[in-house]
Order: C-alpha cells, then sequence, then structure tokens
C-alpha cells in the first residue's frame, strides 16, 4: 500500500501547489469562450464586470498595493464632488468590484462587510451616454495611475457575462472611448483551436523572415 | 506505540517458568487516518481547483472621427457585414445592402453556419489575388523601420493577400454578449485581419426585426 499512498500525496501536493483561490467574486460571471490564450495581468489593471443581468462593476487590481484603490476613490470624490468622508473612502480598501451609481456610494461605504454583500446594487450606469458615470471612474482612474505611480493606464479587462445583452457592452465601450481608450481585453475562457480552421494552418506555417 | 523491552536482563538467560515473556509490541504506526485525511483533501483541491485559466481576447477600436478623410473606406467587392440579433441568428449581406424589387443581397443563418460564409468570402477575395511582391516588401519594411516584433514573412503575404477584405459586425440592441465575443472569435478563428465593430443602422435593424417577426424568433 505504500507506493499507493505515496502517489496519492504527490497528488495531493501537486493540487494544493497549483490551486490559486480565486478573489471573492460578488456575482458569479460565465465568460464565454475564445480560441485566444494570451495571459491576464493581476496588477496595474482595471476590470470593468458585466454581470447576466447587464449590471457594470469596476474593480481596481492591484495585488501589491491594496491602497491604490482608494487613491483612485480619492481622485474621483475630488473630480465629482462627492463629499465621502476619510472613513468612507478607506473602507474603499476591502470592497473588490463596486456597482453603486454615486448616488449611494456614501451609503454602499459606509455599511459593514455584511450589510454591503447583501446591498441592493444596480450596477454603475452605462447606458445613457449623459449619464455614464463609468467615464468618470475611468478617468480618475487613469488620473490616479499617472499621479500616483507615474505609469499610464495600459492594462483594461472586459468581463462580461455570456447572457448579458450587446447595449451594456456599447456603454462600456463609449465610455472607454470618451477617455481616449482604444486597447483592451475581453476576458474569456479559453477554448481550444478547431482543427484545419485558418487559424491552425496559420499557426503551423514557419516563422522565416 | 513503539516501546523499549527492558525486562529480562542477563542476555540469553532463561526465564524461570511462570514467568511470561513481555509481549513485543509491533513498531508500526496506523496510516489509515492519515491516508484518509489525505484522500480527503485530494478531492477536496480536485474540486476546487479551476484548471481553465481565462484568457484575453485583446479588441482594439477605432476612434470616433466625423472627418471624412480619416474614415477607412472599404472596397465593395471585399466587404461582408455581418448582424447579430436575437437568439443565435446572425444576418449577413456581402457589399452594399440592396433590398429592392429586383431582389435583395439580406440573407440568415446561425452563429453555427457562420464560419462557412466568412471562409467563403475569403476564398472569394483571394482567388482575385495576384501574388504582389512589392506589397509585401513595403510591409516587411514598416515592420522592421518600426521595430516590431513577432511579424513574419507569413504574416507579410497574408495581410497583402487580403488587403481587400473587411468584416463589419453589427450587433444590434438584443444580441447577447456572448454572439458578439464569439464573432469576434470567429475572426481570429478564420484570420480575418481587418475588421470592426460598427453601431447597426436603423434601416439593418428594421430588417432584422422583420425578419425575425416573419421566422417567429422569440
Amino acid at each position: 500500500m505504500t507506493p499507493f499512498v505515496d502517489v496519492a500525496f504527490l497528488i495531493l501536493s501537486f493540487f494544493m501547489l497549483a490551486t490559486k483561490f480565486k478573489p471573492p467574486e460578488k456575482v458569479p460571471i460565465e465568460s464565454p469562450g475564445s480560441v485566444n490564450s494570451d495571459v491576464l495581468p493581476a496588477n496595474d489593471a482595471v476590470m470593468i464586470t458585466i454581470d447576466s443581468a447587464g449590471r457594470v462593476f469596476y474593480s481596481v487590481l492591484d495585488e501589491k498595493d491594496p491602497n491604490f484603490k482608494v487613491k483612485v476613490l480619492n481622485k474621483l470624490n475630488e473630480l465629482r464632488a462627492l463629499n465621502l468622508t476619510k472613513e468612507q473612502m478607506d473602507n474603499f480598501k476591502n470592497v473588490y468590484a463596486i456597482g453603486t451609481p454615486f448616488a449611494n456610494l456614501g451609503q454602499f461605504l459606509s455599511a459593514s462587510e455584511d450589510q454591503q454583500k447583501v446591498f441592493p446594487e444596480a450596477g454603475i450606469p452605462v447606458l445613457d451616454s449623459a449619464t455614464n458615470e463609468l467615464v468618470w471612474w475611468i478617468n480618475a482612474s487613469q488620473k490616479a495611475f499617472s499621479e500616483e505611480k507615474g505609469i499610464k493606464l495600459k492594462e483594461i479587462l472586459v468581463k462580461g457575462d455570456g447572457r448579458s445583452k450587446y447595449p451594456v457592452f456599447e456603454g462600456v465601450v463609449s465610455a472607454l472611448k470618451r477617455n481616449e481608450e482604444f486597447k483592451y481585453q475581453l476576458v474569456t475562457a479559453q477554448d481550444g483551436v478547431p482543427a484545419g480552421s485558418e487559424l491552425d494552418k496559420y499557426n503551423k506555417k514557419p516563422e522565416k523572415n | 506505540m513503539a516501546s523499549v523491552d527492558t525486562g529480562g536482563g542477563g542476555g540469553g538467560h532463561k526465564k524461570g517458568p511462570g514467568v511470561k515473556k513481555a509481549k513485543k509490541l509491533s513498531t508500526r504506526i496506523d496510516m489509515t487516518p492519515m491516508v484518509d485525511l489525505g484522500f480527503l483533501l485530494i478531492t477536496f483541491f480536485i474540486f476546487t481547483t479551476t484548471m481553465t485559466n481565462p484568457s484575453a481576447l485583446k479588441l482594439n477600436m477605432p476612434k470616433d472621427t466625423d472627418k471624412e478623410e480619416e474614415q477607412n473606406k472599404a472596397k465593395e467587392s471585399g466587404a461582408l457585414t455581418i448582424m447579430l440579433g436575437k437568439g443565435n441568428n446572425v444576418y449577413y449581406y456581402e457589399g452594399q445592402l440592396k433590398v429592392d424589387a429586383a431582389g435583395n443581397n439580406f440573407k440568415v443563418t446561425t452563429m453555427k453556419k457562420i464560419r462557412e460564409v466568412i471562409l467563403n468570402k475569403k476564398a472569394d477575395v483571394l482567388s482575385r489575388y495576384t501574388r504582389n511582391q512589392a506589397c509585401i516588401d513595403k510591409k516587411m519594411n514598416e515592420w522592421r523601420t518600426k521595430g516590431i516584433q513577432g511579424k513574419y514573412l507569413k504574416d507579410a503575404e497574408e495581410s497583402c493577400e487580403q488587403e481587400d477584405l473587411v468584416v463589419v459586425i453589427k450587433p444590434n440592441e438584443e444580441a447577447s454578449y456572448k454572439n458578439t465575443v464569439a464573432a469576434l472569435d470567429e475572426m481570429s478563428i478564420c484570420r480575418v485581419l481587418k475588421y470592426a465593430m460598427v453601431k447597426i443602422t436603423p434601416q439593418e435593424n428594421e430588417l432584422i426585426k422583420a425578419t425575425e417577426a416573419a421566422s417567429g424568433v422569440k
């Protein structure tokens, strides 16, 4: 039985090392599949999430500096005169994704962590160009990145649920366009390249100069 | 568990009658509970691990411009417009949209069959292409002077042969995000280099609505 147990523990250690726990997700997202295999960045990036009901959430991804998102909110507070208190802004550190319109932002951030879980979030409004609040979130992030880190906001991830409708995505795109951001990455589940397709043939061609 | 036998000093000395020999205890440990726990953990990690890593689909959008000269013009012979509607229905036409008594070129298909349509269009464009060395050299030079890495001769050849091919994707307000991504993904699968996502025109949307009403798509 000893070799058998040995193998079992080997598998166990493999799974323990290979597992990376997901950050707590507010809403389950079913990403559509694509054949692309670029790796997602985890730092210096912002992520826009669209859930199946079409609600938009915004998150600032920075594993190294969890206080950076507070600086983003700080900028937003200045830009839009939201009158948030310092405590409310510090509270933002523990929020993974925010999906509250500006009007309820103070209320949401004053709530305790347990209350936030059940807080009815309406999503960031994007559908109407006059009240597109995502524009300001991106604008504040751009400013925070250039002032605090001295770099440009490069990595913009859009993670949409397959069941959401196109107009929400269009609203997100228009918010990005208004901030002069034209390059972004759509988060997808990875699919295999269909055998015999044009892409497959292309990948097999030699790379001579 | 393990114990040291201290009894019976004077090695080899025979014990007298009635003196029982101390029971020799096994030095082996019962490992069953540990193994049980090990397997429990394996099952836990197997179920919680998601092996499929999310990947990223890169998307470049053009800047909105009103200036006529900045807008890209597509050749009619190489243009294919794909419109996404309710459900998995896909509508398409080649070149300019023509809807009149003489006949229209507005066609209906499904998401699964759209690859065939794209490949047919691509083959059609490629059949009209004759190898253009000047174009290939120009592309290679451009990449070299700009210092773009990861571009090879095959890319230059490909880019020249589909100079005229442009696919326009127009999702309407009822199209799902899944199908939008699937259409973009189809561009990578079919190696269409020039494609754009454009807002649908009211005329096209009306045609979709009419077709949906006629065929009873919910």
